[in-house]
This record gives C-alpha cells, structure tokens and sequence, in this order.
C-alpha cells in the first residue's frame, strides 16, 4: 500500500520561511481537514509514486506543482496571500486492485483560473506536473468545476435541442458517414460520395480529420462541389442535409476564412480537429454561434494522452473541456466498433455531453456531481467500425441524442452507397419504432433488424455482408469499480 | 417522389395500430401532442398548420386517435404529422415528430441554382405542387 | 367430458385479477350501501363470465357498461364510480381506468360553436376510462331553445355508441329529475346497461360514519355528546338539503369551531385530554334544534 504517513504542516510562518527544501506536505500544500467550498475547482488525478515516495508527498507535490510551488522555499511567498493560491490535497485513497496506484482529490481556488479560458485551466492543471520526477506516471481522472466557474463559458453555440430544432429531426438518432476513401478523391468524385450518401438516407457526410486543404484537393474544391451534392441531395429527399466542412488549417487566420466561404455557400455545419488546440477551438465556437452554424470536433490525436489507465487525461475530461469550451458534436466512442472504449467508461463520456447535471456515477468513471448550470448539450458522435447489424445494441447503450457514422458500413455496401445508406436509416428506424412499442431492442434486436430485411434488400445484403463482424478486444481503460468489463 | 422527413418516413406507412403504439409511448412519457397539417413540405417550412392546441392531460391514445380521425376526414390530401412536446427542463422542445398522411401524389421538389461570382453557387428548393396552385388546392 | 374454459375457478380468476381487493376495498371504506355493493358484485361478475363467454365465442357483441346512479348527494356515488373504474380496469374492459367527473358546465358552452370542441376536450381526457357526469339531467333544457346542452347529448350519445371499447360513461343524480330526463331522451336511455339507485344512510350507518371521521380527526365525543349527535342527526334529516355524509362532515366541522371557542376562553392550560374531546354543549348550540323546538311549539299552541 506504500507509506501513507501523515504529514505534519509547518505553520510558523519563521520556520516555514526560511530558505531551504521543504516537504510538499509541509509548505501547506496537503490539507487533510480541508473542507472544499461550493466555489472551488476540483481535480482527481490518478498517481503512480515513484518507489520510495509518500504517496501524500506526491499528493502534495501534485496540488503544488499544478498551482505555486517551486522545489524551495521563496520568500517573495510573502508579497501575496499565500494560503489562497496554494492548491490543496485534501484526500489520498488506494485504487482497488492496483497497488501502488492511489487516487488523490485536490481543490484549487477559483482565483487561479481566469475566466472562459480553457487553455489556462489546461496550462494550470496539467501544465507542468505531469513531468514531476517523482511520479512514475500520472493521469488526470475528472474534474469538477462549480457554477461560477461554468458560467463563464458560453458552452455549445447550437446544443442538441436547437440542431435538432434546426434540422427538423426528432426522436432518433442521426445517421452520418465518413467520406471513403479518406484521402485522395477529387473535389468532383469526393462530391459525389456525398451526394450519394445522403440521396440515400443519411442525414450527414464527414470530412475526415486529415482532409483540410492538400495537393489532390484544395478546399475551395472540396466545399463547392459537397455543397452542391447537398443541395441537390435535400431537393432530392425534402429533408434538411448536411455535410461537415473542415475548416482546419495551418493558422487562425486561415480557418476563419474557410469559415466563411461554408457559410456563404449554406453549409449548416462545420467541423474542427482538436489538434487546432484549445484556443482556437473557443473561437471558432464563437465564431459559429455570430454566425448559426453547427461545431463538429473530431478528437483527433485523444488516444495519445487518453487510452492508458495509468497515464494522461481521461477523455471524459477532455469531453468536459470542450462542452465548456463549446462545440455541438464530438466524438465520444461507439464501445461496439473498431475503436478503444468499453461500454460502461463510453457511456460516462456520453452523460458527461448530455447531462443537465451529472452526478456521480464509479462504475462510468464519473467521480464527481458536475452542475452544468444550464450549458447547452453536446451531441455524441458514435464513429469507427459500426454497422447496420449492430443497430440495436448503438440504441440500447446510448439511447437517440448521438450521431451514429457509417462510414465504411455505407460505402462499402455491396449494392452501393444509396443502398448502404438506406440500409442504415431503415435498420435505425425499424429499431426506433419497435423499442418505443415496448420491445426488448437487445433480445429481439437481431430478430427486428431481419424483420425489416424482408422488404428492405439493402438491408438484407448489409446484414449479409456484415452480420457476423464484432470487435472484441479487451478494453485498456476500464472502470475500476466494476468486477468484469466486457463489451456487448 | 416519397418526402422522407419525420421520425419514421423511410418505413412502409404507419398503420392506425402502429400510431397507436407511439402515441401510447408518448403519454407513458408524459409528453403533449399536436397534429399539424401542411401543404407546403418544404424543408424549411417549420410552423405547419396546427389542428388544435397540443393535448395536455390524455390517458389513453384513443383520445388522440379521435383527433386524427377528424384531420384526416377534413384534410385528406394534406400532408398531416404528430408531433410531441417535451417539457422537461434541458429539452422543452419537440421530441419525436412523424407524418400520419400524405396526399397520394407527390410531384417533389425542384432545385434552382443561381450564379454568383467565381464559381459559387446559391441554392434554393422549390416545391412543384407549391407552385402550381395556392394554398388548399395543391393536392 | 367438458373441458374447463380455464384451469381456476370464477372466483379464483375475480381475484387473480385485482378485481377482489378493489371489491374489498369498497365493503370497507363505504358503510352501509348493502343493495349497492350487492349490485356490484353482481356486475362484476357478469363481466367476469362475459369476458369467459367471448373468449368461447359465445359473445358476439361488446356488452354495454353505461350505468346510472340515482340518490341523494353525499350518498357515495362518486366514490363508488371511482372503485367501478379501478374494477372494469382489472377485468379488462377499459385500458386505463382512471376517472374524469364534470358537470353541464364543463361540457355545455356559451354560445354557438363553443359546446362542440368544449365536450371533445372532456372527451378526449376521460378516454381509456370512465367519464362520470354528475347531474345529467341539467344538460336538456327544452324550455330554452338557445340552450346548447342538446348538442353535447347528441355528441354523448354518438360516443357512447361508437366508442364503447374506448370510454364508460356512468350519469349521475336525483332519482325523480334522472327519471324524467329519460323519459324525454329514451336514446340516452336506451344506451344505459346497468341503473343502481343509493338509498340514503340509516341513522346507525350515519353515527358509524361519524364515528369514522371523528376517528380520522382524533376526536371523540364524551359520554354525553354521543346521544347529543344521536338527536342532531334524527332532527337534521327531516330537514331539507340533507347531504347525507356530506352534511354529517359539515356538522363535525361546526362542533369543531364551538370546540375551539368553548376551548380559548380556558384560563388555564389545556390537557391532551381536552383537546380532543368533543362535549354535549358544542353540538347543542346548534341551530337545528332551535328550528325544530319552534315548530313543535307551532304544533302545540295551533
């Protein structure tokens, strides 16, 4: 279990001063009688002490290196009201089953962060601990972040209500597909799978996140000739269409600009990678609410920092970041598809972007109540390995504010993308209808789907084709309060 | 051309006992429902006209039925969709919306592109029933 | 040999159902109204063989449940209908089994155009379940040929008709005006099933009734006061307007203020004891029996 001692807090301000090296825990950076306020912003990372280390010093370096510590005592402390800006370590436990791991809460005063800025609570929180020497690894697990703070962002420019408000969609999940093959098209030819796929039932077509503007196909290109397979498709259909434009690019400057031209072109929506860093993501969110577009984020470049338990961000922190930081779609995991996630961890991600006010939840990785204070809702993008055949275990798990992405499960459908693309919407409709009439969708899920197989060939030729596909690997980053983690 | 907007438009047409079903979903919800007719399906044509205020306080979907049946009598050729409202704080909007009746031709939509500078386009859509007649005699 | 329709007997199928605790809860909830439980025991079971007979084949058409409660107010007609609901929702007859009860007022409107949508409203509520119309009769006003009650008839009448799966509608009222009323509409009387009447309470089924209210209300009455009630009740009945439990709760409630205005004028503290005791003064005080002691000397001195 290592050596929790409790360390003993130098309060006389002569002693504590005095040049030197100190303890963490004893430069007044590990409290365990501190009483969180209502105010302040919590964090929980989950540490790996190098062997040797106190796992309350560790605790303490962490509250210190992520608010004002330095290796040694200085004096210039004393030009400021010390205690306040100190960040504090108020609870050290074990992880269960994983000795040597323990899990600590630290509480940060609302002062330290300045307001509506995602990039400085990054900078403050895991700025600079996660290189600390004396730690072998650590990972930030959650954070809580009250009212006063949340209310300073002005979160999601759309939400799921008003997409859907503007969509005229209700009461199912949205269809999307990836365009394939995710590189090298033309403008025309990329154009065409768009059309394609939403002349044949999809609500929306993707860019993918390494589309932005390369040698085989300028932007400009790409945006005229998806446009106008997205006007013909919504003539074509009576249906409100959409296609997400990447706007990504190389500076500020530039994004704006392709902003600009979706919208003088009618785009209903946009989309960014989050490798264009947290900045710039809040000011395309802005830019988009001036201007009544849809934000979609694909997370580009997560599964570097997120997917190993023992180090990194949990992306539900990212996820939590980024509904502050305010876009409308993100992509949160489909737990049965290609991708890394297990169920019960997806599912968190999902309540973390849905939720009026989450409460906490072990089992889904949720360790603290988060009060939204009114913030619009993200809509979870499901995408990576997903098809028709696994229609009823997408809706059992996550229920219908999420885009579900077909990507390769509609172009790569034997009678071609229109016909994959109706297989998909006819699969989710069959599966809506029959949940809301009662039915166990889980059990008779496979039943419901031949049903509708039966006067639906495209259908039937998908189930044929993919029916038998599953992705079961087991999960690196499952709960640790749940016995067994296995995927559906 | 068959109008795919709603809920459930790329399914064979709801029979009564399937609505029922749904409506009988909706009151389980604690949802109101509304029935609204059109004849102007453009996509963007959100406020279709209201066939009485949404329903508050039904138990039972043969209340709602009873409705239907009257829209359909009074507006055979319109295209007619239930609609259900959510109250609960954080959604308090439209929560599942589907089309009940459709007139039995449906001529579709044209699409006009307009020119402008460099090679954008404008779009807009045009239906060809709207066209062709005003309104309440389009079907 | 006859095969068994079902494995179980009627009786073990009435309380499979539900339909028995309802019953139950009615014989004890209610005091008195023996011929009226009597009555719809007797229903229940007629509904019970119906549903056997239909499952057999034997039953063609739906049976029709409109019924008609006639009786004095405060006589539990509207409890009654509510258990009544509860009970064709356990058998099976209506889906939701929930209670809806108006008067004219709320299916009559003000002017033309307004009694059609006001009935469907009330209409479209009470579906899935029982729609209990007290004092039917007020919808005929054949005196006046503006009225608009025979519009909501005609709208009733269709529905009862029509929609027999869908609703039971249940008039209630004053035995002679519901009389009356049928004979001017025998459509509407041709549409009703089932007519029970409630007979008004005995005087010991109105001190069982007290005693159960006063029960709920933790109070009691002294020795006294019990024979004190006795007398209010037997002279409060030959008065008009007698509502039964109603008036017996009316009652209670004025006892209760002269109880608390005998109580504040204490000077001293009260005991638990006096809190809850009800004495003879606080129901003497009443008017009734000053009423009736100036028509006894009416008689004595004409």
């Amino acid at each position: 279990m290592g050596n929790m001692t409790e360390a003993v807090q130098i309060t006389d301000a002569k002693k504590r001063y005095s040049a030197g090296v100190l303890k963490y825990a004893q430069m007044g950076y590990w409290d365990a009688d501190y009483e969180p306020k209502a105010t302040d912003i919590l964090a929980l990372f989950r540490i790996t002490p190098q062997d040797g280390v106190d796992a309350i010093e560790a605790a303490a370096a962490v509250a210190g290196e992520s608010s004002t510590a330095t290796w040694t005592v200085v004096w210039t402390d004393r030009l400021t009201a010390c205690d306040m800006y100190r960040a504090k370590a108020y609870r050290v436990e074990p992880v269960p089953g994983i000795p040597g791991q323990y899990f600590c809460y630290v509480a940060y005063d609302l002062s330290l962060f300045e307001e509506g800025s995602i990039t400085n609570v990054a900078a403050s929180v895991i700025g600079n601990v996660f290189s600390f020497k004396p730690l072998k690894a650590a990972r930030l697990e959650d954070m809580k972040f009250p009212v006063a703070y949340v209310k300073t962002f002005s979160g999601p420019p759309t939400g799921i209500v008003v997409e859907r408000e503007r969509l005229d969609k209700f009461g199912r999940p949205l269809l999307g597909a990836t365009t394939k093959p995710k590189l090298g098209l033309s403008g025309r030819n990329y154009g065409r799978v768009v059309y394609e796929g939403l002349r044949g039932g999809l609500d929306f077509m993707k860019d993918d996140e390494n589309i932005n503007s390369q040698p085989f196909m300028h932007w400009r290109d790409r945006f005229l000739f998806v446009m106008d397979a997205v006007n013909k498709a919504s003539a074509a259909t009576g249906e409100v269409k959409g296609s997400y434009l990447n706007i990504t690019a190389g500076t500020m400057e530039e994004m704006y600009r392709r902003a600009e031209f979706a919208k003088q072109l009618g785009s209903v929506i946009v989309m960014v990678d989050l490798v264009i860093g947290y900045t710039a993501i809040q000011s395309m969110s802005h830019w988009c609410r001036q201007n009544d577009m849809i934000l979609h984020l694909h997370r580009a470049g997560h599964g570097t920092y997120t997917r190993q338990k023992n180090h990194g961000v949990s992306f539900r922190v990212i996820a939590k970041w980024m509904r502050l930081a305010g876009v409308d779609h993100i992509h949160a995991g489909t737990a049965v598809g290609k991708l890394e996630g297990d169920p019960l961890t997806v599912q968190g991600y999902y309540n973390v972007c849905r939720d009026t006010h989450t409460t906490v939840d072990l089992p889904r990785g949720i360790y603290f109540d988060q009060d939204w204070g009114a913030l619009k809702k993200v809509m979870p993008v499901a995408s990576g390995g997903i098809h028709a055949g696994q229609m009823h275990q997408l809706l059992d798990l996550f229920g219908d504010d999420v885009v579900l992405q077909f990507g390769g499960g509609t172009i790569g459908h034997p009678q071609g993308i229109q016909a994959g693309a109706t297989a998909n919407r006819v699969a989710l409709e069959a599966m809506v209808l029959a949940r809301n009439e009662g039915r166990d969708i889980k059990e008779e899920g496979p039943q419901i789907l031949r049903d509708a197989a039966k006067w639906c060939t495209p259908l039937a030729a998908a189930l044929d084709t993919w029916g038998e596909i599953s992705f079961n690997y087991t999960s690196t980053d499952t709960s640790d309060y749940v016995p067994t983690a296995s995927v559906a | 051309m068959r109008i795919t907007q709603g809920t459930f438009s790329f399914l064979p047409d709801l029979s009564d006992t399937q609505i029922t079903k749904q409506i009988d979903h909706c009151l389980a919800k604690g949802w109101a429902i509304g029935l609204e007719y059109t004849d102007d399906p453009h996509p963007r044509n959100t406020f279709w006209e209201m066939f009485g205020n949404p329903m508050f306080d039904i138990h039972d979907a043969a209340g709602v039925m009873l409705e239907l049946r009257n829209c359909r009598k009074t507006f055979p050729s319109h295209y007619i969709r239930l609609t259900a409202f959510d109250s609960t704080h954080g959604t308090e909007s439209v929560v599942t919306s589907f089309i009940v009746n459709r007139p039995k031709e449906e001529p579709g939509f044209r699409l006009i592109r307009t020119e402008e500078p460099g090679r954008t386009i404008r779009y807009s859509i045009e239906s060809y029933a709207v066209q062709r007649a005003p309104e309440g005699e389009r079907y | 040999m006859d095969t068994a329709v079902h494995p179980t007997t009627p009786t073990a199928l009435l309380e499979s159902s539900g339909a028995r605790a309802v019953l139950d809860k009615l014989d004890t909830e209610l005091v008195g109204l023996a011929p009226v439980k009597g009555r719809i025991r007797d229903i229940a079971a007629l509904l019970l063989i119906d549903k056997l007979r239909a499952e057999q084949g034997l039953q063609s058409t739906p049976p029709s449940l409109h019924m008609c409660f006639t009786g004095n107010p405060g006589t539990g007609k509207t409890t009654v209908a509510m258990r009544m609901a509860e009970v064709l929702k356990q058998l099976g007859y209506v889906r939701k089994g929930h209670l809806v009860a108006v008067t004219r007022d709320d299916l009559v409107g003000q002017f033309i155009g307004h009694t059609a949508p006001k009935t469907k409203e009330v209409l479209k509520k009470a579906m899935g379940g029982v729609l209990f119309i007290d004092e039917a009769y007020y919808l005929y006003r054949p005196e006046n040929e503006r009225d608009y009650g025979q519009e909501a008839i005609e709208i009733l009448l269709q529905v009862m008709e029509n929609h027999r799966d869908d609703l039971v509608v249940i008039l209630a009222g004053y035995k002679d005006r519901m009389d009356t009323f049928f004979a001017s509409n025998p459509g509407m009387a041709s549409r009703i099933a089932h007519h029970i009447d409630f007979p008004d309470y005995s005087e010991a089924e109105l001190m069982q009734i007290t005693q159960l209210m006063l029960a709920q209300l933790n109070y009691h009455f002294d020795a006294a006061a019990e024979p004190a009630f006795a007398r209010y009740v037997a002279l409060r009945r030959q008065q008009p307007h007698f509502a039964n439990a109603r008036s017996i709760r009316n009652a209670l409630d004025r006892i209760r203020l002269r109880h608390a205005t005998r109580l504040f004028g204490s000077t001293e503290a009260l005991s638990r004891e006096q809190l809850a005791t009800l004495q003879a003064e606080d129901i003497l005080a009443s008017r009734v029996f000053a009423a009736s002691i100036t028509t006894e000397r009416k008689e004595t001195t004409s």
